[in-house]
């Protein structure tokens, strides 16, 4: 995305240091990224950031030269109430909420904490409810072989390379090795073993409009699983996506982005 | 020195097509498939039985050590073996080494340190206390433990263990992983204020630099054997140096796969079979069930990305030939394995030997003929190694001794 700023937070009685992308103008809008981090491919939030002042947080412990702030925050309610705090320094008063995966549960679930901050939810392919006969796959234990075809539609496709693609440079291949998986380590820490942190209890708080995206071929978590979150949140609306796996957005970007857009103007 | 033999009670009967029908000799395979219970006792049964031939045959300690959810060794609570050991062993001056229960994978960490304090009882005092942080599937799959957690579990869960073993009165422990209101340990350990305290590492991480800082024994326990350990070990032995502490050979203890025979010929047939299968079935993780996102700290993450010496091994392309050959296993004669291991000893400066003289499907008349011959012929060769330096890591009551049979071989 074009971004005008990153501003760099101290928080958290100064124990997490954290990088906050700010671009494009208009309501705002936080983007929450899912389990390997921001990417590198930022097309979705450019786009999103047309219409929207986007606010793109990196989880705790994945931003550059604070990795240990992943151990500032101690538990689910440690990072949720984080999460207040991080709106507050932004002086955000009221944002739409847009999370994918492990994103997705954390705006879902500071959604139904604060009811009041956050304007509309969408969540793409979120992780944090649970069925015994649809488990949700474990991403963090996948092999070098399953990677592709759990995460992509098509596992050759032009977003499955982007998302794969290492740079030539063996140094900043390194780099981008290491912040990839230390992001899976970051925010794994609160959804290891069993991403269900009990938001079934809490999900009825959820006041926002909220509009559920699922790549139809996730095969982290079933595309089943966009009932199981609509039929607990008041009014929300499922928006299938075809030909696209776990991370739709990257896959199938312009229908995904046509669908939150239409959401975020009606 | 200190020479002990190590155990890891594999499951000794693996079908052929074993690497065909699994990725992984940890959490895929399935039991109702595999294995078999009655087997699986006789197992149990077998590795007591070896392990308590080396101690009556002289060795100077027994190991014990805890895995889960696999084929490569399954002694799911070491504690109950331990027992066992330390029991039948009353009388032979032998150590019980538990090397051992993982702490982050137990909660309350409590439980361990009242296990371990009714060995060092039911032994009189001949315990060591091992703390592995556990590998990276039995922590965290198995057990559930967060990886990016399990350090810092460790940490807390021995500090946690060690003030238990020693408090004089009753205190809460509110820590960050754990919470206790009322601690007052029954029984407590007879060494005070707590045994040898070991803790193994597969290579130089923080986890070194930890135990060199509280003066504890590091364990490298490699399957690589002495000759491509050095880079380890002199790395290890560098920061003992940086870190103000001596340098006795003690504070270093070293797993070597040993088989000894009549002649080389002999060792190599005998033993060639039991390490493939060893290194082709057992020792078969994938690298997603090691390399789990959180397991490594970043700075170590970083380092495995820039060098991870042990990927470029494919220990299942190799045969028994190659294991010999670049010495991941020591067969031999009494005198080809006595000359590698007290020149790789001496090399490494290791203080304790956790020598595996069972591996692979090695059937139980072998292992204790192996047993026998190593303690007759090659450990009289070992044990004088470093008796200038006081093992500190050693069970107080069994420092000035060594176990009778020991003394009766050198002398003969």
């Amino acid at each position: 995305m074009a971004v005008s700023e990153v501003r760099r937070l101290r928080l958290w009685q100064d124990r997490i240091e954290t990088e906050v992308e700010i671009a494009g103008s208009g309501p705002p809008l936080v983007y929450l990224h899912g389990p390997w981090g921001l990417l590198p491919d930022r097309t979705f939030i450019a786009q999103l950031a047309r219409a929207n002042t986007v606010y793109a947080p990196r989880h705790p412990g994945t931003t550059r030269g604070d990795p240990d702030a992943v151990h500032a925050l101690n538990d689910w309610l440690d990072l949720i109430v984080y999460h207040g705090e991080l709106l507050d320094r932004l002086e955000v008063e009221a944002a739409s909420f847009v999370g994918h995966s492990f994103g997705g549960l954390v705006a879902a679930e500071f959604a139904a904490s604060a009811p009041n901050a956050v304007r509309r939810l969408v969540l793409i392919d979120p992780v944090g409810l649970w069925r015994d006969d649809l488990p949700v796959r474990n991403w963090m234990l996948l092999s070098e072989s399953e990677r592709r075809p759990s995460l992509f539609a098509d596992p050759n496709g032009g977003a499955a390379k982007r998302f794969f693609g290492v740079p030539d440079d063996a140094g900043e291949r390194i780099d981008v090795l290491a912040q990839a998986i230390w992001a899976q380590a970051c925010t794994g820490k609160f959804v290891w073993p069993v991403p269900d942190r009990g938001l079934k209890q809490r999900i009825h708080r959820i006041a926002a409009s909220t509009l559920v995206i699922w790549g139809k071929a996730d095969r982290i978590i079933d595309a089943a699983y966009a009932h199981e979150f609509a039929k607990r949140i008041a009014g929300a609306r499922v928006a299938p996506i075809d030909d696209a796996g776990h991370l739709p957005h990257l896959e199938q970007a312009d229908a995904v982005q046509k669908a939150v857009q239409e959401f975020l103007r009606r | 020195m200190k020479v002990c033999m190590f155990h890891l009670m594999p499951y000794r009967d693996l079908p052929a097509d074993f690497r065909q029908r699994y990725r992984s000799a940890f959490i895929d395979p399935l039991w109702f498939d595999v294995a078999d219970s009655e087997k699986v006792g006789q197992y149990y049964n077998a590795t007591l039985d070896e392990l308590l031939y080396a101690a009556q045959a002289g060795l100077h300690g027994v190991c014990t050590n805890q895995h889960h959810q696999n084929v490569y060794g399954f002694m799911a609570n070491p504690s109950l073996m331990g027992a066992v050991l330390a029991k039948e062993t009353n009388g032979q001056d032998v150590a019980i080494i538990q090397l051992g229960s993982t702490l982050p994978s137990t909660t309350p960490p409590t439980r361990i340190a009242e296990e371990y304090a009714m060995l060092d009882c039911i032994s009189g005092g001949r315990l060591v206390a091992g703390f592995p942080t556990g590998l990276p599937p039995d922590a965290t799959i198995s057990n559930a433990v967060v990886p990016v957690e399990q350090r810092e579990r460790f940490r807390e869960a021995l500090a946690l263990v060690t003030k238990a073993w020693s408090a004089r009165e009753i205190f809460a422990w509110n820590g960050k992983h754990y919470q206790l209101g009322m601690v007052n340990l029954w029984p407590r350990p007879i060494q005070q204020p707590h045994p040898p305290i070991w803790i193994p590492g597969s290579g130089i991480s923080s986890t070194a630099e930890f135990v060199i800082e509280r003066d504890h024994c590091f364990c490298h326990l490699s399957y690589y054997g002495a000759r491509n350990a050095e880079q380890v070990t002199d790395r290890y032995w560098e920061l003992v140096a940086r870190k103000g502490r001596d340098d006795n050979p003690h504070r270093l203890s070293f797993l070597q796969l040993i088989g000894v025979a009549e002649t080389d010929a002999e060792a190599e047939a005998l033993y060639g079979p039991h390490a493939e299968y060893f290194f082709h079935k057992l020792h078969y993780t994938p690298p997603n069930y090691q390399q789990i996102p959180g397991c490594l700290e970043y700075p170590a993450l970083v380092q495995a990305l820039h060098h991870n010496p042990r990927a470029a091994i494919k220990a299942h392309e190799l045969k028994a030939r190659d294991f010999f050959d670049r010495g991941f296993v020591i067969v031999g004669s009494a005198k080809t394995v006595r000359e590698q291991l007290v020149d790789g000893m001496k090399r490494l400066r290791a203080g304790h030997l956790l020598a595996l003289l069972h591996f692979g499907s090695m059937p139980t008349d072998l292992c204790k003929r192996n047993i026998g011959l190593f303690a007759r012929e090659v450990l009289p060769h070992l044990a004088p190694l470093w008796d200038e330096y006081e093992d500190r890591w050693w069970p107080q009551r069994l420092r000035a001794k060594r176990p009778a049979a020991a003394l009766a071989a050198a002398a003969s």
